[in-house]
């Protein structure tokens, strides 16, 4: 069996701000993470990988050649190869322009049984990536998962609601995106770490993966950021005390002092 | 300048692996009930924290001296307790047995040990045998296939959680130092029992006693090395012991000023946060440059080490400066809280007390100048 396992790598969004002038975001100093929801779909791949030790487990992102860190984290986590997509023509991209290029990374390596990706990045929040992949690929998808069995030549698994969850059935190969509910990833180990950098990266750009440069990146992405902000903080709210008759009578008094009645 | 993108990613697991696992929950739960919690040092084990520099053929891990002194100084920064169940089996509790146990010691002991599932102490010292190691006097005395332990060894880390003791003993008591050999002893053999857990000032979770051994019959096959040599062998186990000393004090060093500086920038009088008044910035400003210095000095020591140079002035003045100036550094983190500081609702109060040992044990200030300055003048 071959997991394949969709990672990126995103800026601690905990620690990114917007310039308010510019509209992008200030990256300056701002560590770089493996993202959150693919370190579970890492995690799903692993575990399945300790119970049946024949499983390989390999890793594909689209990124610059910084990515190569994440893709030793995710090796020193138990990961068995990686793949790196890196090319200054699939800068820019929109996820229409990025699920062609991970998708023609994944007909190339070879061997593919079931992919598994994050439910969403944390620097963009589509929840796209997943699904257009899958379509590209012609697989089925199921998103949202927060438990998986994977049998032979199909995966019962189950898919988050608001309010419960659904089991669906799924053939192999196809592509399950995961929740944090999942699992809880695990932490690298130190001879982990001393194995990542004896493994090789592969990398690849357009002409690895048979693309052509009008299909990637910016030429091939429908969809402009127009215009980022951070949404002002709203004001503090006011707590009213005393009695019902007390507390009514203040709330009428600001409402009609404020305009609103 | 010391450390690769590997030793960037060692740092990290460590760094996350404290923040997540040792909250200040769990801290408080450790000094109230005075147990480290098992769970921790299984995922300890797990993320390969017990055996960092042991080879992998042996169960550890194949890194270095400076993966190690990240993981203690990252581990201790949060938990000063915490970062002595990753020193033990690193170097106290491992160190003998890597130095001088055989192949089948190796895999009978030491495996078990930086694997996570059994626990090791170090017994050297005793009652009256402290910085004067030679002066022991616990004895070993041959009879057939096995050598009889006859003594008390005190302030022993763990020794009544461990499973085995490496117990140095006299097996010729005319030779001073060269009649010292090193055995593995089994806690659970006849004659080997503990004192009642000491009631320590700081490091609370770990527990520490006497062990005492009365005709204690250690078979032949659990010799370490050679006889004779035990102190040579407690001396080199003691060097890397040193480096662990001082990765740990730089740890809980910055861990204090990571809390003075928090506290200066929150706490106002006279209208104005106290960082911003001279009184207050400068010491910040001392600290944190005397921590720099203590962290070249523990970074180069490690890196001699890794490029198997003879590091041995060099642990000793890390270990010396480090454990100094953090017990400083503390001291003024805790001025700097002020009242607060003196409450155990802040950090500030345990790191203050953890740090306490640090210019003690493993050879006090005093014998790492001893080392240095013996160094300098043998000529």
């Amino acid at each position: 069996m071959k997991i394949l396992v969709c990672v990126k790598q995103v800026p601690d969004t905990n620690e990114v701000k917007i310039d308010p002038v510019k509209g992008t975001l200030i990256r300056d100093g701002v560590p770089s993470i493996l993202n959150p929801d693919d370190a579970n779909a890492l995690e799903a791949a692993l575990s399945y990988k300790d119970d049946n030790p024949d499983t390989v487990v390999a890793v594909i992102t689209m990124g610059p050649p910084q990515s190569n860190y994440m893709l030793r984290e995710c090796m020193a986590m138990g990961a068995d190869e990686a793949y790196l997509l890196s090319d200054r023509v699939f800068g820019g991209a929109d996820t229409c322009a990025t699920s062609t290029t991970i998708a023609a990374g994944i007909k190339k390596v070879e061997g593919v049984d079931v992919i598994f990706a994050g439910r969403q990045a944390i620097d963009g929040d589509t929840a796209q990536v997943g699904p257009q992949v899958a379509q590209r690929l012609g697989m089925p998808v199921v998103t949202y998962v927060q438990d998986i069995k994977l049998l032979e030549s199909k995966a019962i698994v189950q898919r988050q609601m608001e309010d419960g969850y659904e089991e669906i059935e799924v053939k192999t190969p196809c592509l399950l995106t995961a929740v944090k509910e999942l699992n809880e990833p695990r932490y690298m180990s130190i001879g982990g770490i001393m194995e990542a950098y004896d493994k090789k990266i592969i990398v690849w750009n357009h002409e690895d993966v048979e693309l052509s440069p009008k299909d990637c990146g910016l030429n091939a992405s429908p969809t402009q950021v127009f215009r980022s902000f951070t949404p002002p903080a709203k004001g503090k709210g006011e707590m009213f005390s005393g009695s019902v008759q007390e507390m009514s009578t203040t709330l009428i008094q600001r409402l009609k002092e404020k305009h609103y009645l | 300048m010391y450390f690769t993108e590997q030793h960037e990613l060692i740092r990290k697991l460590a760094r996350e692996f404290a923040e997540k696992e040792l909250t200040s929950e769990i801290l408080d739960k450790v000094e109230e009930t005075e147990m480290f919690p098992e769970e921790i040092l299984n995922k300890m084990a797990k993320a390969g924290f017990f055996g960092i520099k042991v080879p992998k053929e042996l169960g550890g891990q194949g890194a270095d001296a400076r993966s190690y002194v990240i993981v203690m100084e990252e581990i201790a920064r949060v938990s000063g307790v915490a970062s002595i169940y990753v020193s033990s089996p690193n170097s106290l509790s491992g160190g003998p047995l890597l130095l001088s146990g055989n192949e089948e010691q190796k895999e009978k002991y030491l495996r078990p040990v930086v694997t996570g599932k059994k626990k090791l102490a170090f017994a050297l010292t005793e009652p009256g045998a402290g910085s004067d190691a030679g002066s022991m006097a616990t004895t070993a005395v041959k009879d057939g296939d096995y050598y009889v332990l006859n003594g008390r060894k005190c302030f022993i880390t763990m020794a009544p959680l461990a499973d085995y003791a490496v117990i140095y003993a006299k097996t010729d008591m005319t030779k001073g130092t060269r009649g010292i050999s090193a055995f593995i002893v089994d806690m659970r053999l006849p004659g080997v029992s503990c004192g009642k857990s000491e009631n320590k000032m700081g490091v609370v979770g770990c527990a520490t006693s006497d062990i005492i051994l009365e005709n204690v019959r250690v078979h032949k096959n659990d010799l370490l090395g050679e006889e004779g040599k035990g102190f040579i062998n407690a001396m080199k186990t003691l060097d890397t012991g040193r480096l662990g000393v001082s990765a740990q004090s730089i740890g809980v060093a910055q861990g204090c000023l990571d809390e003075a500086i928090k506290y200066a920038k929150e706490r106002k009088q006279f209208g104005k946060r106290i960082g911003d008044f001279q009184a207050i910035s400068f010491m910040i400003a001392d600290m944190a440059t005397k921590l720099e210095a203590a962290k070249q000095l523990v970074y180069k020591a490690a890196y001699m080490m890794d490029m198997h140079q003879d590091a041995s002035m060099n642990a000793s003045m890390a270990k010396y400066y480090a454990s100094e100036i953090c017990n400083e550094i503390a001291a003024k983190a805790l001025q700097i809280h002020g009242g607060y500081g003196f409450i155990k609702d802040y950090k500030i109060e345990r790191m203050y007390r953890d740090c306490r040992v640090f210019t003690i044990y493993e050879g006090t200030s005093q014998v790492q100048q001893m080392v240095i300055s013996g160094r300098l003048l043998k000529k």
